[in-house]
């Protein structure tokens, strides 16, 4: 492929200034001083830090707490991203077969996206209001005695539906217009190839789905891991206790509450890892395996 | 192998669109049927009812001696290809050509020996593993084409299949798919709007128009005995030439006088001959003014005007000719006359 080139150095470096300054300004920089203060122990009055080395760290790889939060996230991450991609991969077959283009299904749909993920914690607190939501009486009505904020394993699973219930309508319109961009020949086709209809699906959609199924997988992680943390604070009401919390929470948690600043930017710079890695998984195989074309 | 039978078929689209009107034919067992007409005519919902892809609105289909109507495509014993080929993109040319043995529980080493046999038939050995996006148009069609004939289906469907290649390659293909089907005997129904396609690949055409048949007919009959002015001016490159005439005093009559052919009636009429049936003769007893002379090696073709209507003539390349004043003879064995309201054959 031919490359266009520019004819000055200078100029191809000022048209990009202004977003890397931006990147700079708002992530490089508060990155760069996540990285210093984790490597420092904190004053909870504000009065200077200590060096303390990798202390910080080796603190929470000590820390039964953090181990146990940890577990969780990747527990919640992959209930969350299993669920919301399976669920709304269900809606978007069964409504590929009916509506066929039908926008205002989707529509309907969307406006799930809309809601804020605070928003949505609270509608989530409101579902499960212990003495009149009308989950908590679902619940009751099989002998559940759902107990949210009080009970452990009530709360993460509510938390798990409302952050479920917040993403499927985003993975349903892309898995559906994954399923309409799939050629209808090629669908005919496998119709006169293959009886089954199960058959079809494992073999031909799902298959053609794959760069949509994987460019949401990456997505869902990332907001189980994330953006989930509005969900959560509505619903634990910033009372953590017992109750579960991903990590992110506790970043804020041990940052904010803890006044824990060396311990609280120790955990960002391993969440940042994290993010570096999931990212660097994606531009591998994205790119690389799942093309046909 | 099967002998296909359409009674009083008919299709409604949910919007209300008559795409095919009641419809009935048969197809002879190890036939080749070319359904031809102009884009919008019903030949690919006619063809895809037959496949099992769009309901049947009204009447009965049999395929062999089954009444297939609510069949499923799978189970109708039959194989098609599709005008873009529809390959699937994610997988080999191999798995490609046997995805629909693999489904009807074909032990794998059966799959592998047909599917070898039919890559070799095809020429497509070389590009066995490869995906369908890293071959030419011409190798895709030929993969579509492995696809249909490793399956020995009873029937045979294409929906334009050779729309989709260059000139050159159409003309080979056309070829290679007709030897192909003479030789495995497979009855097959071919849908394309290419009038030269129908006329050459044919046994036997339908042409229609507006979702009703024109005309049923082998390629000649099609050719030199059209049922109405739609077929003649629709079958045939440059169509039949279609003329103004008028029935008087048992003759018919054009230009106000010259006597074509004795004819009994009344009224006007269309005379219709094929480009080919006229010659240029200085003692022709009509005038034609030509205007453009097309010249296309093997033959030429004259273009102007006979008695104030266009008209086209074929004549060989060793026929001399350059515009101006002409005159031509018409063979009366070769007119054709059609009603001049209807456009039906009389
Ligand atoms: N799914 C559909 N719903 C409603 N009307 C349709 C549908 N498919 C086709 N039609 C209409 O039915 C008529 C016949 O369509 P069809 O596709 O059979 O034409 P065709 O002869 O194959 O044309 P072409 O040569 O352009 O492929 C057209 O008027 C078309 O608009
Ligand atoms: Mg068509």
């Amino acid at each position: 492929m031919k490359r266009a080139g520019f004819t000055t150095r200078w100029l191809p470096i000022l048209l990009l200034l202004p977003q890397l300054s931006i990147i700079a300004i708002f992530f490089y920089w508060p990155a760069a001083h996540a990285v210093h203060s984790s490597f420092y122990l904190a004053d909870p009055f504000g009065f200077g830090a200590t060096y303390v080395g990798v202390d910080n760290y080796a603190d929470l790889a000590g820390s039964s707490e953090y181990l146990k939060v940890a577990r969780f996230t990747l527990i919640f991450t992959l209930l969350v991203t299993f669920f919301s991609l399976a669920l709304a991969l269900l809606l978007a077959v069964k409504a590929d077969n009916i509506i066929r283009g039908a926008k205002s299904y989707r529509t309907l749909l969307m406006w799930v996206y809309a809601v804020a993920p605070p928003v949505a914690g609270f509608i989530g607190l409101i579902m499960f209001n212990q003495s009149w939501g009308p989950l908590t009486e679902a619940a009751r009505a099989i002998g559940w005695d759902f107990k949210l904020g009080v009970n452990f394993n009530d709360t993460a699973t509510a938390m798990v539906l409302v952050a479920v219930w917040k993403q499927v309508p985003v993975n349903f319109i892309f898995f559906l217009s994954g399923l309409q961009s799939i050629p209808k020949p090629v669908r005919e086709a496998a119709l006169i190839d293959n009886r089954s209809a199960r058959g079809r699906f494992w073999d031909v959609t799902f298959p053609l789905l794959a760069p949509t199924g994987f460019f949401l997988l990456i997505i869902n992680i990332t907001y189980a891991l994330f953006d989930t943390f509005g969900v959560i604070d509505t619903m634990v009401k910033g009372e953590p206790g017992n109750n579960p919390m991903t990590l992110v929470y506790k970043v804020y948690v041990d940052g904010f509450r803890g006044n824990d600043m060396g311990g609280s930017s120790a955990q960002s710079v391993i969440l940042m890892l994290l993010v570096l890695a999931l990212t660097i998984f994606q531009f591998r195989l994205i790119e690389r395996r799942i093309h046909y074309t | 192998m099967a002998q296909v039978s359409l009674n009083n078929i008919r299709k409604i689209y949910p919007n209300g669109v008559e795409a095919v009107q009641q419809t009935s034919f048969d197809i002879a067992d190890g036939e080749f049927l070319v359904l031809v007409g102009p884009s919008g005519c019903g030949k690919s919902t006619l063809l895809r009812m037959i496949a099992g892809l769009e309901d049947i609105t009204e009447g009965e289909l049999r395929i062999g001696d089954r009444v297939v109507n609510h069949v499923d495509p799978a189970d109708r014993d039959i194989a098609m290809v599709f005008q873009n080929y529809a390959l699937y993109p994610h997988m080999t040319v191999r798995r490609n050509i046997g995805y629909g043995l693999k489904n009807r529980k074909t032990p794998a080493d059966v799959i592998a020996a047909k599917v070898r046999e039919a890559a070799e038939m095809l020429n497509l050995t070389d590009y066995l593993d490869r995906k369908p996006s890293q071959l030419s148009g011409g190798q895709r069609q030929r993969v579509a084409m492995g696809r249909a004939v490793v399956r020995d289906p009873s029937l045979f469907l294409f929906d334009e299949p050779l729309s989709n290649l260059d000139a050159k390659l159409r003309h080979q293909m056309r070829i290679e798919i007709k030897a192909l089907q003479r030789r495995l005997g497979v009855t097959s129904v071919y849908v394309t709007h290419d009038q030269v396609e129908a006329m050459t690949m044919a046994d036997k055409i339908i042409v229609l128009n507006a979702g009703r048949i024109e005309q049923i007919g082998t390629p000649s009959e099609i050719y030199h005995n059209p049922a109405s002015t739609f077929v003649a001016s629709f079958m045939g490159a440059p169509p039949m030439n279609l003329l103004d005439a008028r029935f008087e005093a048992g003759q018919v009559r054009i230009n106000g006088g010259t006597p074509l052919l004795p004819a009994s009636g009344s009224g006007p009429v269309t005379v219709g001959i094929r480009p080919e049936d006229a010659e240029l003769t200085p003692e022709g007893p009509l005038g034609f003014d030509i205007q453009i002379v097309e010249e296309l090696g093997g033959h030429r073709l004259l273009h102007g005007q006979l008695a104030d209507q266009p008209f086209t003539l074929h004549v060989g390349k060793e026929v001399e000719a350059r515009p101006g004043a002409a005159r031509v003879n018409l063979r009366p064995e070769a007119l054709r006359l059609f009603d001049k309201t209807t456009g039906q054959a009389l």
